[in-house]
């Protein structure tokens, strides 16, 4: 993040990632998933964590949205440690999470039924959210109907539409074509920056994690640890097309470089089927 | 056209056509002699003591009495199978407890026992109904039990991310979730229930389409007997598609 594109505020950041540890097992089968990791991200701060298949991304994720409430360290919101979900708090999961047996609609204004708004009104602003990932005309059909990657769209509108000052997102682009994940991406960005949203984007894909970041905060494979933190220096407002530029091909090299080895690393602890997505990314 | 209506209704026309085709077969067999027609009386006999049943011996009122009684032993087994299997999936020290219990009570020849349940509750429809309540309760509570555990881990995340509440979280996810397993359990807990109804009926004389059957039945009037059988299992598919509807009203895009 350039200091002096924002106003250099003083201000306290908006996430906390304080030194946290996270094990699972215990005895000789110990997994150390999440090893000393820390950064921060400031009020308006779109930032990235990218890492091999297997680094614990997914277990920072959780630890941060507050669905794993126990481990070393601090995740703090404002002076809260976070133990349990925080109503800032929106998350974006990595499996498909849409619930069958509402339709694209209903399960996009679901928060908004929970919240008690009235149903003309959360039906206008699903309807917005839906239309806004392209499925304006897939509102009365069942998740049943659509493919992975719309279902994963629905999944995004659903976190969006109630409007979280901090968004948590866990590889929410995966099941997406290269094209829908550009295009997806520039509507993100555009409501991010609208609603100066703090933003969390778990991510083993470095264009989109260049394409979208102010800071890429990149990790080793196994123990997850953070071995840099980049700031990306791209100018805003920013488009998909920013793909095109020099500067852009000069952070992905940059990155690569970094993740590279520790891909390989991966690569060579396990033939999984997950490996082989990290060296794709 | 007629390429689409086939599409569409082929399988109940192929459902109707082995109906058809077996009757005329066992139809050939009896009158060949292959098969006694003391045992199996020929399809045709049958179909023509239909209008005997209905009209000499009232068939239709009887299973109207036998449909009343399903509806309250079904009814109820839902109603109580459903929130005991809630309770079981929410304490896992009863769930331990219990479920190999449940397990064996589905299991159990609980008609067998009718002797007792005449003692406790008499020689009424009232032993008739609580004998197949008993017996439909079982797989109720397990597939309940089931459906409720198998809930995605990342749809109750959802609902925790949400900050939604215990009663919110079983209402709009747990439940949801959990129904189309449920409705299996009500399936297979209705076909106890009617096979113990009839049963029942039949073993102590007493009520609808079970007791007919028994009374044609020791007058040696198969055809007649037969027919009976066809009227439970007309009671069965009613229930059945009855069953499909709410069940599809219930959960559309499954
Ligand atoms: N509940 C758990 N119990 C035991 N081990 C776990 C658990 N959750 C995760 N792990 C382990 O922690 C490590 C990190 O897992 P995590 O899901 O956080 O990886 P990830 O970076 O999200 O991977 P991917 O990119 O494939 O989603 C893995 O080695 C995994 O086996
Ligand atoms: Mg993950």
């Amino acid at each position: 993040m350039s200091i002096s594109e924002k106003p250099p505020l003083a201000q306290e950041p908006a996430l906390v990632v304080d030194d946290v540890v996270k094990r699972f097992g215990r005895g000789t089968e110990i997994v150390t998933a999440v090893d000393h990791v820390s950064f921060s991200v400031q009020q308006g701060e779109f930032v990235s964590v990218i890492g091999p298949s297997g680094c614990g991304k997914s277990t920072l994720f959780n630890i941060i949205g507050g669905l794993l409430s126990e481990y070393e360290g601090a995740v703090k919101i404002g002076e809260e440690r976070i133990s349990a979900p925080h109503p800032a708090v929106g998350m974006v999961f990595q499996e498909e999470s849409t619930f069958p047996w509402r339709t694209v609609i209903d399960n996009v204004a679901f928060p908004l039924e929970l919240q008690g708004v009235a149903k003309s009104e959360r039906m206008d602003r699903a309807h917005h959210f839906i239309d806004m990932v392209g499925l304006a005309s897939f509102e009365k059909a069942f998740p049943s109907q659509l493919s992975g990657g719309m279902k994963q769209r629905v999944s995004i509108a659903r976190t969006l539409v109630s409007q979280p000052k901090i968004l948590l997102m866990d590889e929410p682009f995966a099941a997406l074509d290269e094209q829908t994940r550009l295009l997806l991406g520039d509507k993100i960005t555009q409501i991010q920056q609208e609603l100066n949203q703090t933003t969390l984007l778990i991510t083993h894909n470095l264009t989109e994690a260049v394409q979208l970041s102010d800071r890429i905060v990149v990790m080793t494979y196994r123990p997850g640890q953070v071995k840099r933190i980049v700031d990306i220096n791209l100018p805003r407002p920013r488009t998909s097309d920013v793909v095109g530029s020099d500067a852009f091909g000069h952070y992905v090299a940059e990155i690569w470089n970094d993740l590279r080895e520790e891909a390989s690393r991966g690569m060579a602890d396990s033939e999984s089927a997950a490996s082989r997505r990290a060296a794709h990314g | 056209m007629a390429e689409t209506f086939l599409r569409r209704r082929g399988p109940e026309l192929f459902g109707a056509a082995t109906l058809i085709a077996s009757a005329l077969v066992f139809e050939a067999l009896i009158r060949g002699g292959v098969v006694n027609r003391y045992i199996i009386p020929p399809p045709s006999d049958i179909l023509l003591a239909f209008e005997r049943v209905i009209v000499e011996e009232n068939i239709l009122t009887r299973c109207r009495d036998t449909a009343f009684e399903m509806i309250i032993a079904g009814g109820a087994s839902v109603l109580v199978g459903v929130p005991i299997g809630v309770l079981l999936y929410r304490s896992a020290l009863w769930r331990r407890a219990m479920e190999d219990w449940i397990g064996a009570l589905a299991a159990a020849p609980i008609v067998l026992a009718f002797p007792l349940f005449l003692v406790l509750f008499g020689r009424s429809p009232k032993t008739i109904i609580v004998m197949g309540f008993v017996h439909g309760l079982a797989p109720i509570i397990l597939k309940t039990v089931e459906g409720l555990a198998s809930t995605r881990t990342v749809l109750i995340n959802v609902g925790r991310s949400l900050k939604m509440t215990q009663s919110q979280m079983f209402w709009k996810i747990l439940l949801p979730s959990a129904m189309p397993i449920i409705f299996t359990g009500i399936r297979l807990s209705w076909t106890f229930v009617l096979i113990t109804i009839v049963g029942i009926e039949y073993l102590i004389n007493l009520g609808g389409v079970g007791q007919l059957i028994n009374e044609l039945a020791e007058r040696y009037d198969l055809p007649g007997t037969y027919a009976g059988i066809c009227f439970v299992i007309l009671v069965s598919v009613l229930f059945f598609l009855a069953l499909e509807r709410v069940e599809s009203w219930l959960q559309p895009g499954r």
